[in-house]
């Protein structure tokens, strides 16, 4: 038996996760070919400029503040629109998994409000309110309303019923009824649609800038391309997807402090 | 505390059928009486026993609880599957009822700690449950209605999902916990080794609609240990209750 395992099963060899390290060779391996493949001239520099060009680029737009700026306003617009958006999406979410009345009443409206593409609305939402920040932070809102709505909502109904009856047996009111089962109990689904909306309304900020704005990194990106700069277009982008990164981890981290009783159920 | 069921019937509505789940159900459980509900599944037990709690209102009848009471509430439920919030801390939920009185936070835990040691849970008040054997949960759930000192116990099959060794222990402790702490409780089971062994009463109910059937004193003096189920006088029982399980089950099956 102890031979066996000083000798290794091949079966659990072959089962054996590698370390995470493995997942960084390729990305690794694309870099620095892309980096040889600029330097000799092999690839065209205009349109594939190397990656330390664009490291250079990003190190020196920092610097100057011109790309803390545009991410400001970015953050900003997302920030309203969170706000004006996400909360108001998680309460009518909420209310409409809590009391049939409430989705009876609001969900052939939303339903039918879901199916239309938020960025088709655009147009729309300029004529309302004009070219300028609200209409961005309206779209990158609506945007975000959705998918917390819907989630919250599954949330609250996806709460086994027994729990409502332990709650009522105790003699907890409504309010005990809403702090203590249907907020936590529907919390990780709530997370989900924030997880969904933050990327939602990185898509939808990014579009507005593009169409009705020369600031944010949007606006950053579309300048760049009307003025040629590839290299300030990679760096907007390495940009970009460095907020989606930032998103998804801060918020992971959020959840693990909040809801240390969904480890054993979420991330198994 | 006396508890007195009278006539209770209840039908409800699914999915546009009327179903009859219980008619004309009339008994009575003493002060400090253990009345153990058997019944074919689906016969409405569980039913019933949300009547008691008050979780549900009966179309006709009443429930009525005659006695004293001091501040305690009147019923405290243990779930099936124990009905643990999965979003709290053991110890959290053990006060939860507790909380829903508007006792602090401190002389909450105050008050439960010594149940807690007594279930062995002590290490375990700040685990979730999904970090707890099965076990463990059903004591969790148990000790949180023992917490409140309700004036009647209510039980849901609250030891059916666990293994046969666990079951018996959990039925020991729950022994010991009523014989500190005396009061009328209605423990419904299918199990009918369990409703003779706990129960000063078995109560057999038809099947659906749940009426009253049959009405078995259970002789046995307490404190009762397993020893119990080898006693001839044991088995004559268990045949009598068994009979007339069976025929409220055929007829249930029937339907």
């Amino acid at each position: 038996m102890a031979d066996a395992v000083s000798e290794g099963n091949p079966r659990e060899d072959r089962r054996k996760r590698p370390g995470r390290w493995y997942g960084f060779i390729l990305p690794v391996a694309i870099l620095l070919f892309w980096e040889v493949a600029a330097q000799t001239g092999l690839a065209p520099r205009l349109l594939f400029p190397a990656p330390s060009q664009v490291f250079r680029a990003l190190v020196r737009l920092t610097a100057s503040g011109e790309l803390p700026m545009h991410m400001a306003i970015s953050l900003r617009r997302i920030g309203f629109g969170f706000v004006a958006g996400a909360l108001p999406g998680i309460v009518l979410g909420l209310a409409m998994g809590w009391s049939p009345a409430v989705r009876v009443l609001a969900d052939p409206t939303v339903a039918a409000m879901y199916s239309i593409p938020r960025l088709a609305l655009f147009p729309l939402l300029i004529i309302v309110f004009g070219l300028g920040e609200p209409a961005m932070v309206a779209l990158v809102a609506l945007g975000m309303f959705f998918p917390t709505l819907i989630n919250s909502m599954a949330g609250v109904r996806s709460i086994h019923e027994m729990y409502f009856e332990v709650a009522q047996s105790y003699g907890a009111g409504a309010w005990k009824v809403l702090t203590r089962v249907v907020l936590p109990g529907s919390l990780p689904m709530v997370f989900t649609g924030l997880r969904l909306a933050l990327g939602h309304s990185l898509v939808l900020v990014i579009g507005a800038e593009f169409i009705s704005a020369r600031n944010g990194i949007g606006g950053f990106l579309w300048v760049a391309w009307e003025t040629f700069r590839t290299v300030h277009v990679y760096a907007g982008l390495v940009v970009s997807a460095l907020f989606g990164i930032v998103f998804t981890t801060g918020l992971r981290h959020l959840e693990r402090r909040l809801l240390p009783w969904a480890e054993g159920l979420l991330h198994r | 505390m006396r508890v007195i069921c009278e006539d209770v019937s209840l039908t409800y509505t699914a999915r546009g059928r009327h179903v009859e789940a219980l008619r004309g159900v009339s008994f009575q459980v003493r002060p400090e009486e253990v009345v153990c509900l058997l019944g074919p599944s689906g016969c409405g037990k569980t039913t019933l026993l949300k009547v008691v709690a008050g979780l549900l209102r009966p179309g006709r009848g009443r429930v009525e609880f005659l006695g004293e009471r001091d501040g305690n509430p009147l019923t405290a439920m243990v779930f099936q599957d124990h009905g643990l919030f999965p979003w709290m801390t053991v110890l959290e939920n053990i006060t939860f009822g507790l909380e829903m009185r508007g006792v602090e936070r401190t002389s909450r835990t105050q008050r439960a700690l010594p149940l807690i040691e007594t279930a062995g849970l002590g290490q375990f008040q700040r685990s979730y449950p999904h970090e707890l054997s099965i076990g463990m949960k059903q004591r969790a759930g148990l000790i949180r209605a023992f917490v409140t000192n309700p004036e009647v116990l209510l039980m849901d099959e609250p030891f059916a999902s666990l293994d046969a060794q666990t079951k018996l222990v959990l039925q020991e402790e729950f022994l010991l916990l009523l014989r500190d702490r005396p009061k009328p409780v209605i423990y419904v089971t299918h199990d009918i080794d369990e409703s003779i062994l706990l129960g000063d009463r078995i109560i057999v109910l038809t099947g659906r609609p749940g009426e009253v059937r049959a009405d078995f004193d259970i002789p046995f003096p307490r404190p009762r240990s397993l020893n119990l189920l080898q006693r001839p006088d044991f088995a004559d029982l268990k045949g009598r209750v068994w009979k007339e399980l069976e025929d409220a089950a055929r007829t249930q099956a029937r339907q």
